[in-house]
């Protein structure tokens, strides 16, 4: 397990140790989309808004 | 054999493929599209035998298809799909033309003509954009009022491509539409997608429940994936109230997380195993 902090209102975030990278976590405590974008360094940041192409 | 997978957001999909590549023993390496710059002087991203394109962005996948096809690298789905499936309109096209029962439907270019096409159809109807996913910005028209108010809407908020009036009849549907996944000429899954809502998407809501596979739904799923050109892609069905089926739209990039709760098949192993075929030689 490890701890990053969130980018939006600084609260710490226990993260699974199997977390992965472009995976999108939410924070618990003011509920953004966060992107893992490292693991190796673990790293977090505020994940892209949906756009107006995205879809299947 | 090496297997090039391209995806910016990994969501659960992502993760089961990856699962079944490394199951597989199958030598790959992912690609960000939001990482990724091309020039057009025939450099390649490397040795791949077929790409995986599984980008959240339509645009990305649009574009990053067919740069690697120029290569000579298959891509799954193929450009074609993936071009002809992002454009509603291009897909009803292809339906169409490939003889499959779809929801009748009309276009116009302006907020008048698209008034009147609206009113030949007859409310209810529902109005799409062209390009868009996960049900966004359908609406259901009901009335004139609502019709004028929509397309002014459209026409001064929306960029040139909301200009155009896509439309069409209102399906009164039995609570549910079906959902299936074709890879190739097989088809992995059916599933319905239940919901009090007129709109079925399991991003919105719908439930997802099992759903027999009947010679109809093959025979209509797989000639509408062959109809947009191939590949991995997600059907999705209408069924009337008394019982006939049309094929209403056709997704290039499938989610099935969702799909898992109502059927016992290894989607990812499926899908896969199709790329593999690909990376080998098999035509899409």
């Amino acid at each position: 397990m490890a701890t990053v902090v969130c980018p939006e209102c600084e609260a710490e975030i226990v993260l699974d140790s199997e977390v992965e990278e472009s995976e999108i976590i939410v924070c618990p405590d003011c509920g953004v989309e966060l992107e893992v974008v490292s693991v190796d360094p673990l790293k977090v940041d505020v994940a892209p808004e949906v756009e107006e192409d995205w879809g299947e | 054999m090496k297997i090039g997978f391209l995806y910016s957001r990994k969501r659960v999909e992502e993760k089961l493929i990856t699962a079944a590549l490394d199951e597989r023993g199958v030598a790959y390496d992912r690609f960000d599209p939001r990482e990724l710059t091309f020039e057009l002087d025939g450099t390649s991203p490397g040795a791949y035998d077929a790409f995986l394109v599984r980008c959240l962005s339509h645009t990305h996948a649009y574009y990053l298809s067919r740069w690697l096809e120029g290569l000579g690298i298959p891509t799954v789905s193929p450009h074609q799909t993936i071009s002809v499936c992002g454009d509603k309109l291009l897909t009803s096209q292809a339906l169409q033309e490939a003889g499959l029962p779809i929801p009748r439907m009309a276009v116009a270019f302006s907020p008048e003509s698209g008034l009147a096409a609206i009113e030949a159809l007859g409310y209810p109807v529902v109005l799409k954009p062209l390009f868009g996913s996960w049900g966004r910005l359908l609406a259901k028209v009901n009335d004139r009022d609502a019709a004028e108010a929509l397309l002014e809407h459209k026409s001064t908020l929306g960029g040139y491509l909301h200009e155009v009036v896509y439309i069409q009849e209102y399906v009164d549907k039995p609570g549910r539409d079906i959902r299936v996944m074709v890879a190739g000429d097989e088809v992995v899954y059916a599933i319905y997608r239940q919901s009090e809502h007129w709109i079925t998407n399991t991003a919105l809501g719908g439930e997802p429940m099992p759903c027999p596979i009947t010679d109809e739904i093959v025979a209509l799923s797989v000639g509408a994936a062959k109809a947009v050109g191939g590949g991995i892609v997600a059907v999705d069905l209408l069924e009337t109230r008394d019982g006939k089926l049309l094929v209403n739209e056709v997704n290039h990039t499938p989610e099935f997380h969702g799909a898992r709760q109502a059927t016992d098949v290894d989607i990812a192993g499926k899908i896969v195993d199709y790329v593999l075929d690909v990376a080998e030689g098999r035509p899409q």
